[in-house]
């Protein structure tokens, strides 16, 4: 997916070329277009460093800092996961990323009728603290950078981080955890949402607003806003980047209005990014992303602070490129996948691994994964100037050009009535997968060339992909320890806690602080987010396609 | 697109349905898309559907064939207990298909616990409309 379309004549010579955003390439480039986009070298590209950080956030680029690693994993037990991330540390990764089983990221225990199946299937299962305490056993909470993939009890997760770091004696000051907390495009794209939508943003921005607030946790990120996702859905690059720009917005929007400055809230946002398809037009897009990132916040909140206006986050992963034939391509696809993501001047990454098409990756897989991004910035260069790409009139013409396309997707936000809206009433939904449909079927009509799937493909079996093996007997063990938990635990103060949680989520106070206190009383997640669905319902989703 | 349409008889129904808690359903609503477009009359699930849910939905709609989109790994539990909870209610002509993330190596198992087709992602559109079209002619010839 994400290839761009070719139009040839008969002695195979590329007529034409339109990118997926809708862009055309032309056979070359030169000042003439530099002239025709309005390009200008001071406001459009700058200093490394300087606004509007089209080249870089930071002066010498990955000079002064190379990227930071932040493979996705987690599988099973916390025992389980504990032991690849030490692996994944031992050989030299610089922050986790961690991965949940979906009862977790539904806020459903794992002894519960909706578990059954997925207990530590798609990633670690967490009920209570005690599972925490044994993920990272042995591992630096101020030494590392968590992500943490979870949405909908986001706000319970991040919870669960600082009572560990209490019951621990660390300071939360010196913890840094990233959680996802971005409901709206959990809706669009990735599936696991629980409650109506704009209580769910209301608890989202409750997770912005107390990490942004004094004395919390001035390390953590509290929000990973995922063009990822809804790029993953069907979204175009440019609309990957707009439809995330109007996600920050509303959320930015509501932490204002609860009382904090635009730099205070803006300052502490990150982005997941998508990093398959067309190279030039990645590259094209995380520039203009970050230009227009800056350029946008000035504007629109006056935000003058030069670290409120960075586009911070991952550019990474790459999986809807990737593909289950011939599965050893995958490792060359995500290698120039990553090329792009340098290039574009990624801070932090982390790569789909070649047999995710299939299964939990393999040590070996995960390991590749985390090599070539070594590779990259260790052997071949990537580290020696910042964006080194610049001033080439192709790349600078089509940065411009991809501002614009975004900057068109945003006013078709605008005219939806903003996300918030726009994903309630499912119109962004519908577009995005009515996209993903026709990309599928130019796919199977050949319009768009896929390696090993619609050219150069093999007849016959399946390709040998060692699969991850889910064993149900990881089930009876979490429920064994979710069990040994409740008998240990004092049962009063459990009901306190929660009683607690629920009299601030039916006064619309933010609901953290009571969360980390049910957190350290070891309450689970499936009765931190009972007491909420309880509280704010279920979502009703439009049933469209 | 021509099998679809081939039988005399009235559209075929499909149910296109997401079990269980996997929120991935840019497969699901792309073959929801194919399906209708090659003339079927698809109602779809929604996401996080308990089989009851999807069992319930199939009885209300009347409909010709249920078609499960599994992502999770967890397709082989999950098909088993449908049949069995279809056959409760007595829905043993619905037909019941399979799309997904989905190994070769289980397309047997499935298909022997009464599945009546088993199509991975991947499969390209005409493949899995036709094989549904010609499968519901056999079920309304029976």
């Amino acid at each position: 997916m994400g290839v761009a379309k070719y139009i040839r004549d008969d002695k195979d010579a590329i007529k034409e070329v339109e990118l997926s955003s809708g862009i055309e390439v032309q056979p070359s480039y030169g000042p003439q277009d530099l002239e025709r986009v309005g390009f200008d070298y001071a406001t459009d590209l700058g200093e490394p460093g300087q606004f509007p950080f089209t080249r870089s956030l930071h002066p010498q680029g990955y000079r002064t800092r190379a990227w930071t690693t932040r493979q996705y994993s987690g599988f099973g037990t916390p025992a389980e996961t504990n032991e690849r991330w030490k692996m994944l540390i031992a050989h030299g990764q610089t922050g986790l990323n961690v991965a949940f089983d979906l009862p977790t990221q539904m806020g459903y225990d794992s002894d519960d009728e909706m578990a059954f199946g997925e207990v530590g299937r798609v990633g670690m299962a967490v009920d209570t603290l005690a599972d925490l305490e044994i993920a990272f056993e042995g591992i630096d909470l101020t030494g590392i950078g968590s992500g943490l993939t979870i949405n909908a009890v986001a706000c319970v997760m991040l919870a669960m981080y600082e009572a560990l770091a209490r019951r621990r004696g660390v300071d939360p000051h010196k913890i840094s955890a990233t959680p996802q907390n971005d409901i709206l495009k959990e809706i669009i794209g990735r599936g696991a949402w629980i409650f109506p939508v704009r209580p769910a943003v209301e608890l989202t921005c409750d997770v912005i607003e107390y990490a942004t607030a004094q004395g919390n946790l001035p390390r953590c990120n509290p929000v990973s806003v995922c063009g990822y996702h809804i790029r993953e859905s069907g979204a175009t690059p440019a609309q990957e980047i707009a439809f995330a720009f109007g996600i920050a917005f509303a959320y930015i929007d509501n932490v204002v209005a609860r009382g904090y400055t635009p730099e205070q809230v803006a300052g502490r946002f990150s982005f997941n990014f998508n990093i398959f398809g067309n190279l030039w037009e990645q590259v094209a897009k995380f520039r203009a992303a970050r230009k227009l990132w800056a350029k946008l916040l000035s504007e629109r909140y006056g935000i003058s602070d030069k670290k409120a206006l960075f586009l911070r986050g991952l550019f990474g992963g790459g999986g809807m490129g990737l593909t289950k034939a011939q599965p050893l391509n995958n490792i060359v696809r995500s290698a120039y996948y990553a090329l792009g993501a340098a290039l574009g001047g990624a801070q932090t990454t982390a790569l789909c691994s070649y047999d995710e098409a299939y299964t939990i990756p393999t040590p070996q897989a995960a390991l590749i994964s985390l090599r070539t991004l070594n590779i990259l910035m260790e052997e071949v260069g990537l580290r020696d100037t910042v964006d080194p790409l610049a001033g080439s009139y192709f790349i600078e013409t089509l940065t411009k050009e991809m501002e614009g396309k975004i900057l068109e997707e945003m006013a078709r936000v605008d005219q939806w009535g903003g996300m918030v809206a726009a994903v309630e009433s499912g119109e962004v939904q519908r577009l995005v997968s009515r996209q993903a449909y026709e990309w599928e079927r130019e796919l199977q009509k050949g319009e768009r060339v896929k390696v090993g799937v619609n050219k150069y493909t093999e007849e016959g079996e399946e390709a040998e992909v060692e699969l991850h093996e889910y064993s149900m007997d990881t089930a009876d063990k979490q429920i064994a320890a979710l069990e040994e938990v409740r008998r240990s635990r004092s049962a009063a103060e459990v009901k306190r806690t929660l009683a607690t949680l629920e009299a601030a989520a039916r006064a619309g106070d933010n609901v953290m602080p009571s969360l980390v206190e049910c957190c350290l009383a070891y309450a689970s997640v499936g009765e931190m987010a009972g007491v909420l669905r309880q509280v704010f319902g279920e979502m009703d989703e439009p049933k469209i396609f | 697109m021509m099998a679809a349409t081939s039988n005399n008889g009235p559209p075929i129904r499909i149910l296109v349905a997401k079990p269980g808690l996997d929120g991935h359903d840019r497969g699901a609503k792309v073959v929801a898309h194919a399906l209708k477009d090659a003339g079927m009359e698809v109602i779809y699930s929604g996401l996080h559907q308990s089989l009851p849910a999807i069992v319930n939905t199939a009885l209300q709609e009347a409909v010709d064939v249920i078609g499960l989109s599994i992502m999770s790994g967890a397709h082989l539990p999950i098909s088993q207990r449908l049949i069995e909870m279809a056959r409760e209610k007595g829905l043993e002509d619905v037909l019941l298909v399979v799309g997904g993330v989905i190994p070769h190596k289980d397309i047997e198992a499935l298909m022997a616990m009464g599945v009546a087709g088993v199509f991975p992602g991947g499969t390209p559109f005409d493949d899995f409309t036709d094989a549904i079209a010609d499968l519901v002619a056999q079920q309304r010839k029976a």
